[in-house]
């Protein structure tokens, strides 16, 4: 059915009847162009969104301590919460099936100097399964290990931007330097990079928690516990968290359900969540678009059906002179197709171009960046082209194939 | 060539059945060139779409070079048409976008015949009915003689065994017709079979034969 001898002619037809054609396929092409903006919009979106989830695994669950909200056994509220090391290692024994866990102290913005530059960074004393909490690459080095924890190193992992700023000109191998932070010496071992967008997640200086607690603090305490669940299903993972929970709300004597004395962000479930609303765009953008198709088809349908009643003494020739009706609907359906997948694809290269354009010229916000097609739509796309204009020409094309031959050539 | 046994058909519309042809026979050998002349009504169109395979019997029996005809497939029958018959009508039913050269290629298409090679038949008849040099003229730029032409090559393409002309002069004056039935005297002479429908007693007087139908059946034939 696809030799070139049918496409010549399907194509001297089309090629007969310019403004018929056009009309046509306009509908098909702007449909066509609809849903790709539209779909594109919607990826856009995604990225925008998704650009903020950035920086920290998306399983990763976080637990810090703030002030009581809720009476509980007698206690009144407005009680300071405080973790110690005995509440990460007695979660680190409790939370089953967990994958990484980290507990961290927040000392803010520390000065800190290597001989003549300063800078005022983000200390983040943490266990060494933080680096993978929070997915940092190691550029140069090395992150924490647990000899530096054990051993109370002074060791130092520093962000590029932390490098950068305190590391100079001729002066620019940053390993195995020792950086004044506070009026401690501490050992550069390692240099990441943190691809969050927040600046200070990128000005960190990340030192061994227990070296911190003994050189900074002298006590136990820490601020924060965040632990990742690895490939647990969503139930799994809130039964984690209901474990964290529990755990420790029974330990400080606190109400299990005062989320102000223990504040737990499971990133997941915000993950989970918005994953819903983009596949509910998807559906809905998908749903817009095909509608919009659907009218393009219609209108496709509607064309060669008047068409079809002017080319009714084509067709009765056509069958008089040995035209089966197999090839009549043939003619028609493919003449359809060209006409629908030529249009569509016109409709594509235009969506995408618009797309390219934004893309290019619009400077990305926290709600949207790089609106995109990608090949799965475009394939999407030509797919449900093809079958819209098949169905486009079919009925139309049966009704050509019940053209009787004597009706249409009877002389009027 | 062509034998029919008491053939029978009546179009129904409505309530009512109109029966147009009341027991027809005829036979027409290999090489004849007949005519069948009668009253508009009579039936001879009808007779002609059956014979043409365009339109079915109700009763009777016709035999198509030694093929029973009856109760085709609507694919079957489009495939007789093409190899057996060739088609003249009186409005000529040229395909309007398509050139002389292309029309008259159309029934090798549904041969598939390559284009090329059908083009180079096309040309080929074209210039046998003098009219070659139109080859690639609309029919809407040509005159009806030329544009009869142009249908009589078409029917001629497939080489088939019967040709069927509906009032082939019909449309046309006085000189054309005849040029045009010189035409048609020249195919029958290379051994094609021919019947035309006519009303013209001049047109029928140059058959071998006329057939005169009155009201569904044969009254009369005359041996010119």
């Amino acid at each position: 059915m696809f030799e070139l001898d049918k496409w010549q002619e399907i194509y001297s037809t089309i090629k007969k009847n310019k403004l018929r054609t056009f009309l046509t396929g306009f509908s098909v092409a702007w449909g066509i162009f609809m849903l790709i903006i539209l779909l594109g919009s919607g990826n856009g979106l995604e990225n925008g969104i998704n650009e903020n989830f950035k920086g920290g695994a998306i399983n990763g669950v976080w637990i810090s301590s703030g002030v009581t909200n809720l009476k509980y056994k007698g206690m009144k509220t407005g009680r300071q919460i405080r973790f110690k090391n005995e509440d990460y290692t007695m979660l680190k024994n409790t939370i089953p099936g967990y994958d990484k866990m980290s507990a961290r102290l927040f000392m803010g913005n520390i000065l800190t100097s290597y001989k003549n530059n300063y800078g005022n960074f983000y200390l983040s004393p943490c266990h060494p399964d933080y680096g993978g909490i929070k997915e940092l690459t190691i550029l140069q080095g090395r992150f924490l290990n647990n000899i530096d924890i054990n051993d109370f190193r002074k060791v130092a992992v520093i962000g590029e931007k932390v490098k950068a700023a305190l590391f100079k000109k001729n002066d620019t191998v940053a390993l195995g330097k020792y950086i004044n932070v506070n009026g401690v010496l501490f050992q550069v071992v390692g240099i990441f990079r943190d691809f969050s967008r927040s600046d200070n997640e990128q000005q960190r200086i990340y030192i061994p928690i227990s070296t911190a607690q003994r050189v900074f603090n002298g006590n136990s305490v820490i601020n924060q516990i965040s632990f990742t669940t690895g490939d647990a299903t969503p139930a799994e993972a809130d039964a984690m968290v209901q474990v964290a929970r529990t755990m420790l709300s029974t330990k400080h004597v606190v109400d299990p359900k005062d989320d102000r004395a223990i504040e737990i962000w499971n990133k997941s479930e915000d993950v989970r969540r918005l994953n819903a609303l983009f596949a509910g765009i998807r559906l809905f953008i998908w749903i817009i678009g095909i509608g919009t198709i659907i009218a393009g088809v219609v209108g496709v349908s509607n064309i060669m059906m008047i068409s079809i009643k002017e080319r009714t003494k084509e067709i009765g020739i056509r069958k008089a002179l040995g035209g089966t009706p197999v090839s009549i609907v043939m003619l028609i359906v493919q003449e359809s197709i060209v006409i629908t997948a030529f249009a569509g694809y016109i409709g594509l290269v235009l969506g995408i171009g618009v797309l390219e354009a934004l893309s290019r010229n619009m400077p990305p916000s926290d709600f949207f960046r790089n609106p995109e097609a990608n090949l799965g739509i475009a394939i999407g796309a030509t797919a449900l082209l093809i079958v819209a204009g098949t169905i486009a020409g079919l009925i139309p094309g049966m009704k050509a194939a019940k053209i009787k031959p004597i009706e249409a050539l009877r002389d009027e | 060539m062509i034998k029919i046994r008491n053939i029978h058909k009546s179009y129904i519309t409505g309530q009512n059945s109109l029966h147009v042809l009341k027991g027809i026979d005829l036979d027409v050998h290999p090489g004849e060139m007949i005519s069948v002349m009668g009253a508009s009504g009579s039936g001879k169109s009808t007779l002609l779409n059956i014979l043409g395979i365009l339109d079915n019997y109700d009763q009777g029996e016709y035999l198509l070079d030694g093929l029973k005809i009856s109760k085709l497939s609507e694919r079957k029958a489009a495939q007789l048409r093409n190899k057996k018959l060739g088609f003249v009508f009186q409005s000529f039913n040229l395909i309007s976008f398509k050139n002389a050269m292309e029309n008259v290629a159309m029934p090798l298409y549904y041969q598939n015949i390559k284009r090329k090679k059908r083009n180079l038949m096309a040309l080929d008849y074209l210039d046998r009915m003098g009219i070659k040099e139109w080859a690639h003229h609309l029919p809407n730029e040509l005159s009806g003689g030329q544009k009869q032409r142009v249908a009589i090559a078409r029917a001629l393409i497939t080489n088939p065994k019967v040709i069927l002309a509906d009032e082939p002069t019909g449309a046309l004056d006085s000189v054309t017709s005849l040029e045009v039935m010189d035409h048609l005297h020249e195919i029958n002479k290379s051994g094609i079979t021919m019947i035309i429908v006519t009303h013209e007693h001049d047109i029928a007087a140059r058959t071998r034969k006329t057939i005169r139908i009155t009201d569904g059946l044969i009254t009369d034939i005359v041996n010119n």
